[in-house]
């Protein structure tokens, strides 16, 4: 299993710009806070309590700024911080060239180079934007196999009957065939909202693979192959799954991934994992701690392991119950 | 019902919690008639298994009767007295249908989190942590035992729950400990941890044809019940070196096979080498305390088997892989596959080659539960095995 970011391993160039951008605040903020004195006067600025509180303030901003940008690998959150604080900057150095300033050139030349540092700031956190987490260049791309114990055409045929997916697929709440090559999606989506989409086959090669996508006019346009091999021995059949969400040009590819689990190769595993539960016993498997069976939400949300009370209960869906 | 949970770190409460109920057309509810404190409850207790949460009901040793039972579970009735085996298993399965029961593929709803820690996931566990499914124990008056047309194995003697509660766990692990060692005549293996699961070790390694055993510990009363009860020669490690002393029983050769039936909350009779590893297992640096593994490993002659059957949890350090490499040692594990073992052990006991009710020094109420943890975790008054009656 595996995502595909451009380019597998290595940096986006926004991503080094980032990089560079959070060293260039951990090394801003260290001195603003430890010599507040010498950067006033390095930048031109008058040197008194005011101006040197300012300085930590503005010191600690860049800090946790340096910090934030480092700890993730698409700090697009914290390089807009980057771009707030640079406005603030901005109108600080504004207000010192009206008033408090004791070397015009050096103020000038510190204003200048906050100017350059905002573009750059800009420039990145719309390119951050542009391309969000574990996306390709037009959506998310998740991958993932399993080994089901089940002879090739049941897992094909399970798969191919659209109105099985709900079973094993979390996000999903119905598939509905519509004509021959057809099928209408429903999935839910964050705060209670629903995403609905047409989709159609592509390619079907019965016992190998099926390859489906959302028709145009999708909100969320998709595409997704499912491969069928033997497995070796007698160990039943190696399930591929190859899916791609693309997001229309204003909704962000980050927002797609929301829709679909903030960890998308999680979710997909844990799909798989319940398809192979669900043809394998007969049943999606429920504990007390995971009552509605395997799902990537409930992992780091668990119950205590204990039983469920009657009103939960009654939430539990049975075997059969993902048909309300 | 009443049932034992897990409140935090050194601290269970017995509480009213709600009744279990069928949640699939596989399981069964069984009204507990005995249920057991494991040694390796008590590594959740002390907080050692990552994934615990507060209201936990804890415990996987148990047996009763069938008071409900799922559309699907067609080889058990209501009123069946049935032991439930501590790993949860579907029976259909790659592993399951290759009787390695506790590695089941789909009975841990929560793999995941297993997968995070352990590259893959084994099986669910009855009432130990969330990355082993978070499923509620059988520390209580009644469990849910999801897979029950598989894993319970029905009594149909008048045998007391005494003799045949342990086949829900340490009977067969001690007897899975002494089968990984491929036992032949004349064998001499040694045993490290004189605990319930290494006295069954002890037992079954006689019962499988060594000619020796060897137990190691350093409780007195503990090395007595193995030298007594199951027919062990003692090493007490505070008082003599073991290595010295497992040569002089092998006139050089090292035990044939060592089995590890300590685990991770392992014991140095050297103070500071103790002091090392239990800084680094408080500081998370290691998670488990290997000492028993080691000295093992040391010990065992060259091409012997090392079996491990102590629960470890997570990573350990200084880890003697350069002996097991040169010396072409063979080192086996497991969570115990019971489902396995249930018949043939049931038979031993049936014909009485064994009467696994000799490691019971304690039997309390289960509202006692909270004491019984104590003086099992103080190895106060005896303590070798608590047995609970809901």
């Amino acid at each position: 299993m595996s995502t595909q970011p451009n380019g597998a391993g290595a940096l986006a160039p926004e991503q080094k710009l980032a990089r560079f951008l959070g060293v260039f605040s951990l090394s801003l903020g260290a001195p603003q806070i430890a010599a507040p004195g010498r950067v006033n006067r390095l930048i031109g600025v008058r040197d008194d309590r005011g101006s040197r509180r300012w300085q930590r303030i503005v010191g600690i901003r860049e800090i946790a700024a340096g910090a934030g940008i480092l700890s993730k690998e698409r700090p697009v959150e914290w390089v807009w911080s980057r771009v707030a604080g640079d406005m603030k900057d901005l109108a600080l150095l504004g207000s010192a060239m009206l008033g408090k300033a004791e070397d015009r050139k050096r103020l000038a030349a510190a204003t200048g180079a906050v100017v350059g540092i905002t573009v750059a700031d800009i420039l990145d956190a719309v390119a951050l934007s542009r391309a969000p987490g574990r996306a390709t260049p037009n959506g998310v791309r998740v991958k993932a196999a399993i080994t089901v114990r089940r002879p090739r055409e049941d897992v094909y045929r399970f798969w191919h009957t659209f109105e099985n997916l709900p079973q094993f697929m979390d996000h999903l709440e119905s598939v509905e065939p519509r004509g021959e090559r057809g099928s209408f999606w429903r999935a839910k989506a964050p705060a209670g909202m629903k995403v609905e989409w047409e989709a159609e086959l592509v390619d079907d090669r019965p016992g190998e693979l099926i390859s489906w996508r959302s028709r145009s006019g999708a909100t969320v346009r998709s595409t997704g192959t499912v491969r069928f091999s033997d497995a070796p021995r007698d160990r039943g059949t190696e399930v591929r799954v190859d899916m791609e969400y693309q997001a229309p040009g204003g909704l962000l590819a980050a927002t797609v991934a929301k829709l679909f689990g903030e960890e998308p190769e999680q979710q997909i595993t844990d799909d798989l994992r319940r398809l192979k539960q669900v043809m394998e016993t007969g049943m999606v498997v429920r504990s007390e701690g995971s009552p509605e069976g395997t799902s990537t939400r409930r992992l780091l949300r668990q119950r205590s392991a204990q039983p469920l009370t009657g009103d939960n209960g009654k939430r539990v869906p049975t075997l059969e119950g993902r048909t309300s | 019902m009443r049932a034992t949970c897990w409140e935090g770190k050194n601290n269970v409460q017995v509480e009213n919690v709600p009744d279990p109920k069928i949640l699939n057309s596989r399981d069964a509810i069984v009204r507990i008639s005995s249920t057991a404190i494991c040694g390796s409850d008590l590594h959740l207790l002390q907080g050692y298994i990552p994934t615990m949460k507060r209201g936990d009901i804890l415990g996987h040793e148990f047996m009763g009767e069938v008071v409900e039972k799922g559309s699907e579970v067609r080889n058990l009735a209501v009123g069946d007295r049935v032991v439930v085996p501590f790993p949860i298993a579907c029976g259909n399965c790659n592993a399951c249908l290759a009787g390695l029961y506790s590695v089941c593929e789909n009975s841990n709803p929560n793999a995941g989190l297993a997968e995070a820690l352990m590259g893959r996931s084994p099986a669910g566990i009855f009432g130990y942590s969330h990355m082993l499914g978070g499923y509620a124990g059988g520390q209580a008056e009644y469990a849910r035992v999801p897979f029950a047309d598989v894993g319970p194995i029905k009594v149909e003697n008048d045998l007391p729950d005494e003799q045949v509660l342990f086949l829900s766990d340490i009977l067969p692990t001690g007897y899975m400990g002494a089968d990984l060692c491929d036992i032949q005549p004349g064998d001499v293996i040694a045993v490290w941890g004189a605990g319930p699961v290494g006295q069954f070790a002890i037992a079954s390694a006689f019962l499988l044809g060594a000619e020796r055993v060897i137990a190691i510990d350093r409780f007195p009363y503990r090395l007595e019940m193995a030298r007594d009860k199951a027919g062990a020669e003692t090493i007490n490690y505070e008082e003599q070196d073991v290595i010295e002393a497992l040569n002089e029983i092998t006139a050089g050769r090292g035990p044939d096979a060592c089995i590890d039936a300590v685990g991770m909350e392992g014991h140095h009779s050297h103070g500071p080498v103790h002091a090392y590893d239990r800084v680094k297992q408080a500081a998370r640096l290691e998670t488990d305390r290997p000492h028993a593994l080691r000295q093992a490993i040391r010990a065992c002659r060259n091409g012997g088997t090392i079996s491990v059957i102590g629960a470890y949890g997570g990573f350990i350090d200084k880890f003697p892989m350069g002996s097991v490499m040169n010396r072409s040692l063979t080192i086996k594990a497991g969570q115990c596959h019971v489902q396995r073992y249930l018949r043939p052990l049931m038979e031993r006991i049936e014909n009485g080659e064994i009467d696994p009710s000799f490691v019971i020094t304690h039997t309390m109420k289960l509202d006692d539960a909270p004491q019984g943890y104590d003086t099992f975790k103080n190895k106060e008054d005896g303590c070798v095995k608590v047995v609970l009656k809901p």
